[in-house]
């Protein structure tokens, strides 16, 4: 008896050895190499990597750049995050009805997940264009001023926000019309017979039954907030004069094009240590207050 | 089996035989280049590589379009530090100090033998070299390369009534010409600004020109002090946000580099500064005549230069870097530099490659493309530093925080000094 249960565990950790040998060598290896190299000085030819203790740390206490692309993140995360999953709601409750050209209209939404970042970015790096590019007309034809929408400290970031935004919410809208369509309609019958609104309908009976889909649907919206900086760099390098620096993008610099990888790798950590604790208020506390079927 | 069948297969294969030991005869080099303008280039790279070989069967050379020079660099120096860098490669001249650092080039000087040789390095254009030498060694050599113009629209030169055939020669001209060639609609907004100087990405290049004619340098020979906050930079930072912000003949804000072409072409601004290197673009899209000049000169005339240089890996054997160079003499032969230049817009990068016939039927039937030779006596070295990327970084940042209005040019570039002190005070 007891030979079994060992043998089912060995059988257990061999079903478990593939992931983990992968992600051992892919995330955990180089998070925690990472860490440690946040402890070393940048190695240079003629001078190697040697210990240095949080200096690396207190250098990004002083750096002004630091603190701007962590207080952009936490804008665009705040913005982007919230209005993709509303937007992304409100579509698929929308597709989810039995409204004509319903699949035309679900096709148009999910469009802008299925391109690349890169192409959406250049796309509307052209509505963005002063004077000639589409917002631009529209907003003529209008009689409103013109605005340099990229090219000014206090537009840049809401402008590339709004390309998240926009890329986001399709995806987001699949999860949802598939939550949706998992609803009972037996449910909407009885609201019905109750003689519940559409809005009570709505807030009592879907939004509840929709929560684990939206625990999942911000996860990603986080996560993703500070993973995707292909816009960045295709739309503005982080200018003007740093307005739309991105944690993600100041590593890649910091790392690439300065090469101080010692840097880099405590700037690493930050984000690491940011999305860690995102994650385990999630999984942690949100978790346990949704409501699982 | 037929005997004279067996006969012709043995000889064959010892053919073949001898045939690979003449191939492990040959040294083969690894060169690694960017493409950072418009048209067919890495089809033109190929077909050079190829007529190399042709002319020395005992060299092959393997090009590999590595991306953009920032992604170039990238991978240039990750093979570097792995221990399998490519021979040679194309980078930014600017890069020199950093690649000097990270330990990754060798001296070319130090790999001529025969005066002829060392000759070589003396034919280029002057103020190519000034980016390829410090310390009293030669680390690059010039590829291929540019320097920024002025392109004006004739069109719009002759409805604002100004001679179509006449550029601003000096600011004050400048900004007269871009206040009577700016349009606009009943409600006041611009339909046709100016003048134009892009302001995305890079704009530090732009400045330099702006300063140069202010009559100031950006940094010293050693590369390690940087010159940001002198009174003539900041008069230069200053006259560039004017142009908007006082007498609004220039798009407000940060002007993208990458649509700067299109707006001319689209006739939304009536002159833009723009690299040499857009020549072939902006000859193909333009529907109106066009005149190139070199830029307006303020105390002088200036521009700084920029593109790339040819590097030399150091974790090459000593082979390979003999066969690097005979590659990159062939490459920059007055007959191949004047080919280069007529294929991409790019400027050759020696004066008697102007003397070919190649170079001269062109500049006949395009005269603007020696414009950008006339301009090299007034060329200066482009910003190049130990750190060139973050001690650029916190230059552009000052400006791009003057243009967008949120400090003023002096405290700006002020704080660039401060930072880029900061960052250089190791390298003293």
């Amino acid at each position: 008896m007891k030979r079994w249960r060992i043998a089912r565990q060995i059988n257990g950790w061999l079903f478990l050895l593939p992931a983990i040998a992968f992600l051992t060598l892919f995330t955990y290896w180089p998070a925690l190499k990472t860490l440690v190299e946040g402890f070393y000085s940048t190695a240079r030819p003629r001078r190697p990597a040697h210990f240095i203790g949080i200096d690396q740390y207190r250098q990004l206490i002083d750096d002004p750049v630091f603190w701007q692309a962590l207080s952009n993140n936490a804008w665009y995360a705040l913005v982007s995050i919230p209005v993709a999953t509303g937007i992304a709601l409100v579509m698929a409750i929308w597709v989810n009805d039995r409204v004509p050209g319903r699949a035309l209209a679900r096709m148009a939404y999910f469009t802008p997940t299925v391109l690349p970042m890169i192409a959406v970015a250049n796309i509307w790096l052209f509505f963005y264009t002063p004077q000639y590019g589409l917002l631009e007309q529209v907003v003529s034809i209008f009689g409103g001023p013109p605005h340099n929408w990229l090219g000014s400290s206090s537009s840049a970031l809401a402008a590339v926000t709004i390309v998240a935004i926009w890329k986001e919410a399709g995806f987001f809208m699949i999860f949802y019309l598939a939550a949706l369509q998992q609803i009972s309609p037996v449910l909407a019958e009885a609201a019905a017979l109750e003689g519940a609104s559409r809005w009570q309908f709505f807030r009592r009976v879907q939004f509840p039954l929709l929560m684990p889909t939206t625990l999942f649907v911000l996860i990603n919206a986080i996560i993703n907030a500070f993973r995707t900086v292909d816009h960045i760099i295709v739309m503005t390098r982080g200018g003007p004069d740093n307005s739309t620096m991105l944690l993600l993008y100041y590593v890649y610099q910091v790392g690439f094009s300065f090469w101080d990888t010692g840097y880099a790798a405590a700037l690493t950590m930050v984000l690491l240590a940011l999305l860690a604790a995102v994650s385990l208020v999630q999984y942690g506390w949100l978790d346990r207050r949704v409501h699982y079927r | 089996m037929d005997r004279r069948n067996f006969l012709t297969g043995a000889t064959a294969l010892a053919g073949l035989a001898s045939g690979r030991a003449r191939a492990a005869e040959a040294t083969e080099i690894t060169f690694y280049y960017p493409v950072a303008v418009g048209g067919p280039i890495t089809k033109i790279v190929d077909g050079y590589a190829a007529d190399f070989e042709k002319a020395n069967p005992e060299v092959k050379v393997r090009p590999i379009y590595a991306g953009t020079y920032q992604e170039t660099i990238v991978k240039m120096l990750t093979a570097h530090k792995s221990g399998t860098p490519p021979t040679t490669s194309v980078l930014l001249s600017t890069d020199m100090f950093s690649l000097i650092d990270e330990d990754a080039i060798v001296p070319i000087d130090g790999l001529l033998k025969s005066d002829a040789d060392r000759g070589w390095l003396k034919s280029f254009f002057p103020a190519f070299m000034e980016n390829s030498r410090t310390a009293g060694e030669t680390w690059g050599v010039p590829f291929q390369r540019s320097t920024i113009v002025l392109y004006w629209n004739k069109d719009a030169f002759r409805e604002a009534g100004l001679d179509p055939e006449k550029a601003p020669a000096n600011w004050d001209e400048h900004v007269a010409f871009a206040q009577k060639l700016t349009k606009r609609d009943p409600s006041g907004n611009a339909t046709q600004w100016g003048t134009q100087i892009p302001s995305s990405g890079f704009p530090y290049w732009l400045f330099q020109a702006l300063a140069t004619e202010a009559g100031t340098k950006f940094m010293d020979e050693a590369g390690t002090h940087t010159f940001f906050d002198k009174p003539e930079a900041v008069e230069a930072l200053q006259y560039w946000a004017d142009l908007s912000q006082k007498y609004k003949c220039h798009p407000p804000g940060i002007v993208e580099w990458g649509t700067t072409p299109k707006d001319f072409f689209e006739r939304k601004c009536a002159m833009m500064w723009t690299t040499t290197g857009n020549l072939t673009n902006v000859r193909n899209n333009t529907k109106f005549p066009f005149g190139v000049a070199i830029l307006p000169a303020h105390k002088q005339p200036g521009s700084p230069t920029g593109g790339g240089n040819f590097y030399i890996s150091k974790k090459v054997p000593a082979e390979q870097q003999a066969a690097a160079v005979r590659f990159i003499q062939w490459m920059t032969s007055p007959e191949r530099a004047a080919q280069w230049s007529v294929d991409t817009g790019y400027v050759a990068v020696r004066p008697d490659a102007y003397d070919t016939p190649t170079m001269k039927a062109y500049v006949e039937k395009f005269p603007p493309a020696a414009v950008a030779r006339d301009q090299l006596k007034y060329a200066t070295a482009e910003l190049s530093t130990h750190e060139n990327q973050r001690v650029t970084k916190a230059l552009n940042d000052a400006i791009q925080a003057t243009l967008t209005g949120s400090k003023p040019a002096d405290r700006a570039l002020k704080d660039a000094q401060v930072e880029a002190e900061r960052i250089l005070k190791p390298y003293r």
